[in-house]
Protein backbone atom coordinates (compact mmCIF):
# COMPACT_ATOMS: atom_id res chain seq x y z
CA UNK A 1 0.00 0.00 0.00
CA UNK A 2 1.40 3.32 -1.07
CA UNK A 3 0.49 6.78 0.07
CA UNK A 4 0.93 9.92 -1.92
CA UNK A 5 2.31 12.84 0.02
CA UNK A 6 -1.14 14.44 0.15
CA UNK A 7 -2.79 11.30 1.57
CA UNK A 8 -0.04 10.80 4.14
CA UNK A 9 -0.46 14.37 5.35
CA UNK A 10 -4.23 13.91 5.60
CA UNK A 11 -3.81 10.73 7.63
CA UNK A 12 -1.35 12.42 9.99
CA UNK A 13 -3.74 15.32 10.57
CA UNK A 14 -6.60 12.90 11.20
CA UNK A 15 -4.47 11.10 13.78
CA UNK A 16 -3.75 14.35 15.57
CA UNK A 17 -7.45 15.25 15.61
CA UNK A 18 -8.37 11.86 17.11
CA UNK A 19 -5.76 12.04 19.88
CA UNK A 20 -6.92 15.54 20.81
CA UNK A 21 -10.57 14.49 21.20
CA UNK A 22 -10.55 13.37 24.86
CA UNK A 23 -9.25 16.73 26.09
CA UNK A 24 -12.29 18.84 25.08
CA UNK A 25 -14.56 16.09 26.44
CA UNK A 26 -12.96 16.38 29.90
CA UNK A 27 -13.01 20.16 29.80
CA UNK A 28 -16.72 20.02 28.99
CA UNK A 29 -17.42 17.98 32.15
CA UNK A 30 -15.60 20.60 34.21
CA UNK A 31 -17.44 23.47 32.51
CA UNK A 32 -20.75 21.70 33.08
CA UNK A 33 -19.94 21.35 36.78
CA UNK A 34 -19.04 25.04 37.01
CA UNK A 35 -22.18 26.04 35.10
CA UNK A 36 -24.33 23.90 37.42
CA UNK A 37 -22.81 25.72 40.39
CA UNK A 38 -23.00 29.25 39.01
CA UNK A 39 -26.25 28.82 37.11
CA UNK A 40 -24.49 29.92 33.94
CA UNK A 41 -23.22 33.23 35.33
CA UNK A 42 -19.69 34.17 34.34
CA UNK A 43 -17.11 33.93 37.13
CA UNK A 44 -14.75 36.83 37.71
CA UNK A 45 -11.31 36.73 39.25
CA UNK A 46 -9.79 38.13 42.43
CA UNK A 47 -11.04 37.85 45.99
CA UNK A 48 -10.30 34.15 46.13
CA UNK A 49 -7.05 32.43 47.02
CA UNK A 50 -6.40 28.80 46.20
CA UNK A 51 -3.31 27.30 47.80
CA UNK A 52 -2.07 24.04 46.33
CA UNK A 53 1.43 22.58 46.00
CA UNK A 54 3.23 23.08 42.70
CA UNK A 55 4.41 19.46 42.70
CA UNK A 56 2.59 16.67 44.52
CA UNK A 57 4.61 13.47 44.80
CA UNK A 58 1.62 11.43 45.87
CA UNK A 59 -1.64 12.14 44.10
CA UNK A 60 -3.55 10.32 46.85
CA UNK A 61 -3.25 13.13 49.36
CA UNK A 62 -2.73 16.60 47.98
CA UNK A 63 -3.27 19.30 50.60
CA UNK A 64 -5.25 22.26 49.26
CA UNK A 65 -6.73 25.24 50.99
CA UNK A 66 -9.04 27.90 49.72
CA UNK A 67 -9.84 31.29 51.13
CA UNK A 68 -12.55 33.60 49.79
CA UNK A 69 -13.60 36.35 52.22
CA UNK A 70 -17.30 37.05 51.88
CA UNK A 71 -18.16 33.80 50.15
CA UNK A 72 -21.21 31.74 51.04
CA UNK A 73 -20.05 28.61 49.21
CA UNK A 74 -16.86 27.40 47.57
CA UNK A 75 -16.66 24.53 45.11
CA UNK A 76 -13.41 22.70 44.34
CA UNK A 77 -12.85 20.94 41.03
CA UNK A 78 -10.06 18.83 39.60
CA UNK A 79 -10.27 19.19 35.82
CA UNK A 80 -8.26 16.06 35.00
CA UNK A 81 -9.95 13.57 37.35
CA UNK A 82 -12.43 10.93 36.08
CA UNK A 83 -15.12 13.00 37.79
CA UNK A 84 -14.15 16.66 38.19
CA UNK A 85 -16.14 17.45 41.36
CA UNK A 86 -14.05 17.38 44.54
CA UNK A 87 -16.09 19.02 47.27
CA UNK A 88 -18.30 21.99 48.09
CA UNK A 89 -18.05 24.02 51.28
CA UNK A 90 -21.17 25.87 52.39
CA UNK A 91 -20.43 28.38 55.13
CA UNK A 92 -23.02 29.01 57.83
CA UNK A 93 -23.58 32.04 60.06
CA UNK A 94 -21.19 30.73 62.74
CA UNK A 95 -18.24 30.42 60.34
CA UNK A 96 -15.28 32.50 61.49
CA UNK A 97 -13.85 33.02 58.03
CA UNK A 98 -14.52 31.66 54.58
CA UNK A 99 -11.41 29.51 54.64
CA UNK A 100 -11.14 25.74 54.48
CA UNK A 101 -8.42 23.15 53.97
CA UNK A 102 -8.65 19.53 53.01
CA UNK A 103 -6.73 16.78 51.24
CA UNK A 104 -7.73 15.64 47.78
CA UNK A 105 -6.94 12.96 45.22
CA UNK A 106 -5.53 13.89 41.81
CA UNK A 107 -5.23 11.27 39.08
CA UNK A 108 -2.56 13.12 37.07
CA UNK A 109 -0.96 16.50 36.48
CA UNK A 110 -3.83 18.93 36.11
CA UNK A 111 -5.51 22.19 37.09
CA UNK A 112 -7.32 22.49 40.39
CA UNK A 113 -10.13 25.04 40.18
CA UNK A 114 -11.97 26.81 42.98
CA UNK A 115 -15.21 28.71 42.36
CA UNK A 116 -16.71 30.83 45.10
CA UNK A 117 -20.23 32.14 45.35
CA UNK A 118 -20.20 35.54 47.00
CA UNK A 119 -22.87 36.90 49.33
CA UNK A 120 -24.07 39.31 46.59
CA UNK A 121 -24.63 36.43 44.17
CA UNK A 122 -21.56 36.99 42.02
CA UNK A 123 -18.95 34.31 41.38
CA UNK A 124 -15.18 34.34 41.40
CA UNK A 125 -12.80 31.65 40.33
CA UNK A 126 -9.14 30.75 40.77
CA UNK A 127 -7.06 27.87 39.49
CA UNK A 128 -3.70 26.33 40.17
CA UNK A 129 -1.73 23.72 38.25
CA UNK A 130 -0.45 20.78 40.28
CA UNK A 131 2.17 18.40 38.90
CA UNK A 132 1.45 14.87 40.10
CA UNK A 133 4.24 12.27 40.20
CA UNK A 134 2.13 9.25 41.19
CA UNK A 135 -1.58 9.38 40.37
CA UNK A 136 -4.13 8.81 43.09
CA UNK A 137 -7.03 6.95 41.54
CA UNK A 138 -5.76 3.37 41.71
CA UNK A 139 -5.76 1.12 38.69
CA UNK B 1 -20.44 -0.40 56.73
CA UNK B 2 -16.91 0.82 56.76
CA UNK B 3 -14.96 -0.56 59.68
CA UNK B 4 -12.94 1.19 62.34
CA UNK B 5 -14.42 4.57 61.60
CA UNK B 6 -13.09 6.90 64.25
CA UNK B 7 -13.71 10.63 64.22
CA UNK B 8 -11.05 12.90 65.68
CA UNK B 9 -11.57 16.58 66.32
CA UNK B 10 -9.32 19.29 67.61
CA UNK B 11 -11.06 22.23 69.27
CA UNK B 12 -9.38 24.72 71.62
CA UNK B 13 -10.78 24.37 75.15
CA UNK B 14 -10.97 28.11 75.81
CA UNK B 15 -11.51 31.21 73.70
CA UNK B 16 -12.23 34.90 74.13
CA UNK B 17 -15.71 36.15 73.20
CA UNK B 18 -15.94 36.85 69.48
CA UNK B 19 -12.68 35.05 68.79
CA UNK B 20 -12.20 33.10 65.57
CA UNK B 21 -10.95 29.61 66.33
CA UNK B 22 -9.60 27.03 63.91
CA UNK B 23 -11.16 23.58 64.06
CA UNK B 24 -9.44 20.51 62.66
CA UNK B 25 -11.33 17.32 61.96
CA UNK B 26 -10.23 13.95 60.71
CA UNK B 27 -12.18 10.73 60.39
CA UNK B 28 -10.61 7.38 59.59
CA UNK B 29 -12.48 6.05 56.58
CA UNK B 30 -11.28 4.23 53.44
CA UNK B 31 -13.19 6.59 51.06
CA UNK B 32 -13.37 3.91 48.37
CA UNK B 33 -13.67 5.98 45.19
CA UNK B 34 -15.46 3.47 42.97
CA UNK B 35 -12.64 3.79 40.41
CA UNK B 36 -10.35 1.11 41.77
CA UNK B 37 -10.36 -2.55 40.78
CA UNK B 38 -9.58 -5.57 42.92
CA UNK B 39 -7.03 -8.18 41.83
CA UNK B 40 -9.65 -10.01 39.74
CA UNK B 41 -10.44 -6.88 37.77
CA UNK B 42 -13.81 -6.23 39.39
CA UNK B 43 -14.68 -2.69 40.24
CA UNK B 44 -14.74 -2.04 43.99
CA UNK B 45 -18.02 -0.25 44.73
CA UNK B 46 -17.94 3.33 45.90
CA UNK B 47 -18.13 3.80 49.67
CA UNK B 48 -17.39 7.29 50.90
CA UNK B 49 -18.49 9.89 53.38
CA UNK B 50 -20.59 12.20 51.25
CA UNK B 51 -21.40 14.99 53.69
CA UNK B 52 -19.88 16.63 56.74
CA UNK B 53 -21.49 19.27 58.90
CA UNK B 54 -20.41 21.28 61.90
CA UNK B 55 -22.77 23.21 64.14
CA UNK B 56 -22.10 25.50 67.08
CA UNK B 57 -25.02 25.68 69.53
CA UNK B 58 -27.32 24.64 66.69
CA UNK B 59 -26.03 27.28 64.24
CA UNK B 60 -24.34 25.98 61.11
CA UNK B 61 -20.61 26.62 60.82
CA UNK B 62 -19.91 24.66 57.69
CA UNK B 63 -21.69 22.09 55.55
CA UNK B 64 -19.39 20.24 53.17
CA UNK B 65 -20.36 18.00 50.27
CA UNK B 66 -17.64 15.43 49.67
CA UNK B 67 -16.99 13.57 46.42
CA UNK B 68 -14.80 10.54 45.70
CA UNK B 69 -11.86 12.88 45.00
CA UNK B 70 -11.42 13.47 48.75
CA UNK B 71 -8.51 11.50 50.19
CA UNK B 72 -8.70 8.50 52.49
CA UNK B 73 -9.28 9.61 56.11
CA UNK B 74 -10.89 12.91 55.12
CA UNK B 75 -9.32 15.88 56.85
CA UNK B 76 -11.15 19.18 56.99
CA UNK B 77 -9.95 22.38 58.60
CA UNK B 78 -12.05 25.52 58.96
CA UNK B 79 -12.71 28.51 61.21
CA UNK B 80 -15.57 29.27 63.55
CA UNK B 81 -16.52 32.41 65.43
CA UNK B 82 -17.26 31.88 69.10
CA UNK B 83 -19.50 34.39 70.88
CA UNK B 84 -20.46 32.35 73.94
CA UNK B 85 -19.63 29.08 75.64
CA UNK B 86 -21.18 26.12 73.95
CA UNK B 87 -20.68 22.94 72.08
CA UNK B 88 -19.48 22.12 68.59
CA UNK B 89 -21.32 19.21 67.03
CA UNK B 90 -19.68 17.37 64.16
CA UNK B 91 -21.57 14.96 61.92
CA UNK B 92 -20.33 12.75 59.09
CA UNK B 93 -22.76 11.01 56.71
CA UNK B 94 -21.67 7.74 55.10
CA UNK B 95 -22.85 6.45 51.71
CA UNK B 96 -24.27 3.38 53.48
CA UNK B 97 -26.52 5.52 55.67
CA UNK B 98 -24.35 5.43 58.79
CA UNK B 99 -23.96 8.68 60.67
CA UNK B 100 -20.90 9.35 62.79
CA UNK B 101 -21.01 12.05 65.43
CA UNK B 102 -18.67 13.83 67.77
CA UNK B 103 -19.06 16.85 70.04
CA UNK B 104 -16.60 19.14 71.77
CA UNK B 105 -17.35 21.89 74.28
CA UNK B 106 -15.65 25.27 74.28
CA UNK B 107 -15.52 27.75 77.15
CA UNK B 108 -15.58 31.49 76.64
CA UNK B 109 -13.66 33.33 79.34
Amino acid sequence: MKFSRREALGLALGGVAVTMLPVPALAAATEDAIAAFTGGAAAGTGGITLTAPEIAENGNTVPVSVDAPGAVAIMLLAAGNPTPAVCTFNFGPAAGSQMASTRIRLSKTQDVIAVAKMADGSFVQASSTVKVTIGGCGG
Amino acid sequence: MAENVKPRVKVPSKAAAGEVVTLKTLISHPMESGQRKDKDGNLIPRSIINRFTCEFNGVSVVDVTLEPAISTNPYIEFDAKVDASGEFKFTWYDDDGSVYEDAKPIEVA
